[in-house]
């Protein structure tokens, strides 16, 4: 029974996750810098950074993957949840701003502002802080889905549209009128909760709420596409009009599901920017969001692990490739992309669980191969 | 959940008069009559685009007409529902082309057509009962696709997927099955089949088919509806409708019947 109640995919995804939260933390902890086995603060702390990205991937699957809702505007859920965040750190700043006003952050007082917009108010607090970062992408994907989903737009014309909706948000945010920093942003953060984000202690103790609130979000996700629904909503994929005659009111499967993946996406961003310490328009960019769906093309998309793998081995690459050639990164971004969705439509996970997908690559990769060299 | 049930003590369980459907200017359907028993199985048979599939789209909601009423039993009106509703009040339809849910397997092609609750939350929490789980194998042993219950729905043959799709319509429990063309394509044992599956059927439901193949249309039907033109051109026992002089000269002439 006991096997039954954890998939196999579930179990090994969440003992992954746990390994390594595990590790990291003892080896940061207990091992001393300078032993090859010591993690690195910064190391810890470029984890963390890489596991939100998982669950940001991890929510775009869902609705992609699962529901066939390619969104192009996950990561202005993403960024809102990172915004309502970054507003509770502005806060914590206190009276150690550079201007020193106790209430108002500087870039108000720069303004001339003499008091918070209104919604600011109550951002002082963290539980207030942690209802708006499921809130307020939620409800925006909640009347957007409602929306688009009721007059039936679908395919590239909602990937469209979720792209405009990010792209209007960045413009908005630019403006410092809005009331969020404009081109900077939220930054120069101190505390949270009172706990310097400087000490290594606080962002261990982020980097682990990432990896709990990861394996907490992929245990759900994987509860709902197991459950009756998730069939429905493989259902919709397929084929939208077969399960609306079997009795399914498609509109609110497809409604809830954005609106939950638009959530976990708000939570990735909110444990995001304690841990690289800035929130700016540039997360609402258009190509933040493209990233997204190529990290879980990349991974395999429809398996939910397929979506974090891709996010990790993504982002490590990136790593590694922009600190060589800055330059070159979008344009191997692109050529990754175009070389999966030919070669291994499944994504990386897709090849490693299949046999056969194996051989069928490599049977291409030869005959190109051979082609090449007759011509 | 509980609907209301269609009311057939005058013996009908669909009324559809003077239903006219305009695609452009170009009537599809006009001042279409047609009144199904319950119980009975009903075949429709016309030319290419004489409005089977229209008529069809109008029942269960896809296409609203321009003129007429649509009626379920005495009592409920058809053309005020939307397609979820009109699925759920128990009209079940298969389409001309198979469209079984190919990324799931039999079984769980079934399980999403059972008669039960289908709003969102009610889906989310579902377990299955006792109950359920005979009702599908019943459906299973039904359509004969006991052995592929764990086999996607993607691997079936394409008459495996016409009764599957039959069967997801069986476990929704209908009171009336629309089946659009289901022998189109198989083989000559697999329509076979089909024609026992759906003789087998009526009674318990009501049935009505579209198909072209005749001899088919002879081995199932006690009525058969001639359409033309988007109406009614002739309704009886099929050794009547082919000895309708209309008949022969607009339909079954046609084809050398
Ligand atoms: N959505 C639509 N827009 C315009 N014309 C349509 C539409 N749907 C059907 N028609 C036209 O209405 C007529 C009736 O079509 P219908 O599909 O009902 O025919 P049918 O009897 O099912 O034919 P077949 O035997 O080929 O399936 C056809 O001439 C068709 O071209
Ligand atoms: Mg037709």
């Amino acid at each position: 029974m006991m096997m039954n109640w954890f998939s196999t995919s579930l179990r090994r995804v969440c003992l992954t996750l746990i390994l390594t939260g595990v590790y990291v933390v003892i080896a940061n902890v207990v091992f001393p810098e300078g032993s090859i086995f010591h993690v690195s603060s910064y190391t810890v702390n470029l984890l963390g950074k890489y596991l939100c990205y998982a669950l940001l991937a991890l929510s775009l699957d869902l609705v992609w993957g699962y529901c066939g809702i390619m969104s192009l505007g996950h990561g202005a859920f993403f960024a809102l949840g990172g915004y309502a965040m970054g507003m509770y750190l502005m806060r914590q700043i206190g009276d150690r701003g550079v201007y020193g006003n106790p209430i108002l952050p500087d870039f108000m007082v720069f303004l001339d502002w003499s008091s918070l917009p209104w919604f600011w108010s109550g951002t002082d607090s963290f539980i207030w802080t942690l209802f708006l970062v499921m809130a307020v992408p939620g409800v925006l994907a909640f009347i957007f889905g409602v929306m688009a989903f009721r007059s039936k737009v679908s395919g590239v014309y909602l990937s469209i549209m979720t792209q405009a909706m990010t792209y209007a948000l960045m413009l908005a945010f630019f403006r410092n009128e809005m009331g969020f920093g404009g081109n900077n942003g939220l930054t120069d953060f101190k505390d949270i909760l009172g706990f310097s984000l400087q000490s290594n202690n606080t962002r261990l103790v982020l980097f682990m709420l990432t990896v709990i609130t990861l394996l907490v979000a992929y245990y759900v996700c994987d509860k709902i596409v197991t459950c009756k629904a998730g069939k429905v909503v493989l259902g919709i994929r397929d084929s939208e009009r077969r399960v609306s005659f079997v009795g399914y009111n498609t509109v609110s499967f497809k409604v809830f599901l954005f609106t939950f993946s638009a959530i976990l996406a708000g939570i990735a961003g909110a444990l995001y920017v304690p841990q690289v310490g800035i929130i700016n328009p540039g997360e609402f960019s258009p190509i933040n969001s493209i990233e997204i769906v190529i990290w879980v093309a990349i991974g395999g998309r429809g398996t939910l692990y397929g979506a974090i793998v891709g996010a990790l081995v993504v982002s490590f690459a990136k790593s590694k490739l922009t600190g060589l050639m800055p330059e070159a990164w979008l344009f191997a971004l692109g050529g990754l992309f175009v070389l999966v969705t030919l070669f291994m439509p499944k994504g990386i996970v897709g090849l490693i669980n299949n046999p056969e997908a194996r051989q069928a690559l490599i049977n291409k990769l030869s005959l190109r191969l051979a082609r090449k060299k007759g011509a | 959940m509980n609907y209301p049930k269609p009311d057939t003590t005058h013996g009908v369980i669909l009324y559809m008069e003077d239903v006219s459907v305009s695609f452009d200017g170009f009537k599809a359907l006009n001042n279409l009559n047609l009144y199904i028993n319950d119980g009975e199985l009903r075949c429709l048979i016309g030319a290419n685009g004489a409005g089977k599939t229209t008529l069809m789209d109008v029942i269960t909601g896809m296409t609203r007409p321009d003129a007429g009423t649509v009626n379920f039993g005495q009592n409920i009106d058809l053309l005020k529902l939307n397609q979820e509703q009109i699925a759920r009040y128990g009209i079940g339809r298969k389409f001309q082309k198979p469209t079984v849910f190919e990324a799931l397997t039999v079984y769980e092609n079934l399980y999403l057509s059972l008669h039960m609750d289908k709003r969102l939350w009610a889906t989310l929490l579902h377990k299955l009962s006792g109950e359920q789980r005979d009702d599908i194998d019943q459906v299973l042993e039904t359509i004969g696709l006991v052995s592929m219950r764990n086999r996607y729905a993607g691997e079936l043959s394409h008459g495996q997927k016409q009764w599957l799709e039959i069967g997801m319509l069986l476990a929704a429990k209908p009171r009336l099955l629309l089946v659009d063309e289901p022998a189109a394509g198989l083989t000559v044992q697999e329509v076979e089949r089909t024609a026992e599956l759906l003789t087998s059927l009526a009674g318990e439901h009501s049935v009505v088919v579209v198909e072209h193949d005749m001899s088919f249309v002879r081995s199932i039907a006690k009525t058969v509806t001639v359409l033309h033109q988007g109406s009614v051109l002739a309704e009886g026992s099929m050794d009547y409708v082919q000895s309708h002089p209309e008949v022969k000269r607009v339909y079954l002439g046609e084809e050398g019947v």
